[in-house]
């Protein structure tokens, strides 16, 4: 399992670097357990200007099991977006397929927050940010909101 | 006579009709008692009783067969492929009449819902594709394998073995395996799964299904005892629930309910059952325990400990002051300080009464809770005795000349017991939460009466065995157990009626 993972990896990891997605870059990716990319805010969004960090953790089953993809340092404020950084997307939960990759979850979520409209945390942010587990892989996401 | 005999007789009688048409009628003779008792023991024997469910204990053979017939029943009548048949089935629970019935009215939609996509013409197979690169793991070796579902997402062979040993070992899927590419939601189909995968993985695979067969279909279950591996096909509907109690029981010897899994929890229906069993484990130890350690305030009924210094009790909550001997109000012991002597006093007897009504609820489930556990108890003693019964037989074939075969009365009397108990106990939870009327005297005449006549063959199989009473002694305990299953019949078969007449009021709402 590991030939395919580290294969997989390496190639994504160069497919970044050589040919970078607009607002997206690699900063940190010394091993393969975890990488951390930066996520700049699309202009002419309300997320315009600011700059995130995503930490993506890689498990060696990976791509066949989903990775661990949460914001780091400033988490943006967007009702999918929890403040431990933790983030309600279906692809990197129950609708993730091997196909899909770094690069594709990086547009995903950029795309989440182009597509916000009003800038606030989600509706049950306190509950959830006290009782949840260190890994959002270890909570039951219901995905309500269709529209993103 | 009592009621319960009068019942006993009517069912009797019930089944001389029911037999009628079967018998010869020149056989029967209404009014020569003989042989008017020898039909109604055929009868009795052959007519199902009302606490009897009808069921077939089917093993993993018998499954696998099952569903391979199934399979290939839809198979034939929709025309495609088994493997789509199957997935089709499956995405419908099994029910094939709802399948096919839906697949009638709109094959496009069931397909698509169910992620199946019939092209005859695409069996799996592995191909080579000259110029491919796979998504996954991004290879573009010459030679490489490549496979695809009927959608035509087409992946490496290594990137399928990978994704489905993922699947099928580490997460237990099965069923809804489906296609790799992204928002895809064809399923992998079971000779795809055949074709990619090693054997282990397969065998785990078939294994899965098979759970899975058994866990969706509503008429199956899984026999719940340790490593038992029958499955029971029961014909009982969740929404009867209510009125019957079906009881089945496995190849191993495991008794069960089929409704809810739980071990025999005859005369009581899965609801009450359930009720019960939580409120003993919320109630039991703590009612115990306060019922025997604390008294309420006169005035708030706060439950109060005491657990030193003297008889004046203040209750921190609501400040009356009693006294702990007699409950009534301090304010009248007047200068008797710590000497209460004013036990029937009315205001103290007031008191008391006062008490004793707020209490009255926790000792009734005492009551119940008590016998209940005793049973329970007793259940286990009595695995016991099996146990000393098998070494009497033993004894039995030493000091008499009676061979093995006969001493087995002992075997089955235990047998019996062990089963009695079991249904005295639930007969508690379920009398806690009968609501009274002239039905529940019924009810505990019977309980009475099975009670007493077990308590009765526990001590006769408790006797020391002497030889030269050995024939006497047999003779008593097989009247006994014969009596005591009967008694148990009668118990079950009257409460059994009840609850399919819906002649039993219950405490409780039993519906939610």
């Amino acid at each position: 399992m590991s030939a395919l993972f580290t294969k997989r990896l390496s190639k994504e990891l160069v497919d970044l670097k050589i040919n970078p997605p607009v607002g997206i870059e690699v900063t940190e990716a010394d091993t393969f357990k975890s990488w951390k990319l930066t996520l700049d805010g699309v202009d002419g969004t309300l997320y315009a200007g600011e700059r995130f960090t995503l930490e993506f953790r890689f498990s060696p089953n990976y791509p066949m099991e989903s990775p661990e993809v949460v914001f780091t340092g400033n988490i943006p404020i967007h009702p999918h977006i929890y403040s431990n950084g933790h983030i309600c997307l279906n692809v990197l939960y129950n609708q993730w397929s091997p196909v899909l990759s770094v690069r594709s979850v990086c547009l995903s979520i950029q795309s989440m927050l182009s597509s916000c409209t009003c800038k606030e945390p989600p509706p049950d942010n306190n509950h959830y940010v006290k009782t949840a587990k260190a890994s959002p892989k270890q909570t039951q996401w219901s995905f309500h909101d269709d529209s993103v | 006579m009592s009621d319960e005999d009068l019942t006993f007789e009517d069912s009797y009688r019930d089944s001389d009709e029911d037999v009628e048409d079967v018998e010869d009628e020149d056989d029967y003779v209404d009014d020569d008692d003989t042989d008017l008792n020898f039909t109604d023991v055929v009868a009795e024997k052959d007519r199902k009783k009302n606490y009897e469910v009808d069921f077939i204990v089917h093993s993993i053979e018998g499954i696998v067969k099952n569903q391979d017939d199934e399979v290939t029943h839809v198979s034939n009548i929709l025309g495609i492929q088994k493997q789509h048949a199957a997935t089709l089935l499956r995405h419908f629970r099994w029910n094939k009449e709802r399948l096919i019935e839906r697949y009638m009215e709109d094959s496009t939609e069931v397909l698509n819902k169910a992620g199946v996509i019939t092209d005859n013409a695409r069996t799996p197979k592995f191909i080579k594709i000259p110029g491919f690169i796979c998504d996954i793991c991004c290879d573009d070796d010459e030679d490489l394998d490549t496979l695809a579902l009927s959608c035509g997402h087409r992946f490496c062979k290594n990137c399928y073995e990978h994704y489905l040993t993922q699947k099928i070992k580490e997460e237990g899927e099965s069923r809804r395996i489906l296609c790799m590419a992204s928002k895809c939601n064809v399923i992998v189909d079971e000779k795809t799964v055949e074709l990619a995968v090693n054997k282990d993985i397969h065998e785990r695979y078939r294994t899965l299904l098979n759970r899975t067969y058994v866990d969706d279909n509503e008429y199956l279950r899984w026999c719940p005892a340790p490593s038992c591996e029958y499955a029971i096909e029961c014909h009982v509907p969740q929404t009867s629930l209510t009125s019957i109690v079906p009881t089945v029981e496995c190849v191993c010897t495991h008794r069960f309910c089929f409704g809810c899994g739980f071990p025999d929890h005859q005369p009581s229906i899965c609801v009450l059952v359930k009720k019960w069993i939580k409120k003993c484990e919320d109630d039991s130890e703590t009612a115990n325990w306060i019922s025997a350690h604390t008294k309420e305030c006169g005035k708030c009924h706060s439950t109060i400990e005491k657990n030193g210094g003297c008889n004046h009790m203040t209750c921190r909550k609501c400040k009356y002051e009693f006294c702990w001997v007699c409950m009534g109000p301090w304010s009248e012991h007047g200068t008797s300080w710590y000497n209460c002597n004013r036990y029937d006093e009315k205001t103290s007897i007031d008191a008391r009464d006062q008490q004793a009504k707020s209490r009255a609820s926790l000792e009734r489930y005492l009551h119940y809770y008590n016998r209940f556990a005793n049973h329970e108890q007793s259940a286990k003693l009595d695995r016991e005795l099996y146990n000393k019964t098998e070494k009497k037989m033993e004894e039995m074939q030493q000091t008499s000349d009676l061979s093995w075969i006969e001493v087995q009365f002992l075997k089955k009397a235990v047998d019996i017991l062990v089963q009695c108990r079991m249904t005295l106990k639930w007969t508690y939870a379920f009398a806690f939460y009968l609501a009274r009327n002239n039905q529940t005297d019924i009810f505990e005449d019977n309980q009475r009466d099975l009670e007493m006549a077990v308590e009765q063959l526990s001590e006769l199989l408790e006797k020391p065995i002497e030889a030269e009473k050995i024939a006497e002694l047999k003779q008593q305990v097989l009247d006994k157990t014969v009596y005591v299953g009967s008694r148990r019949e009668v118990l079950l078969e009257d409460t059994a009626k009840g609850l399919l007449e819906s002649r039993w009021e219950f405490q409780v709402d039993i519906k939610s």
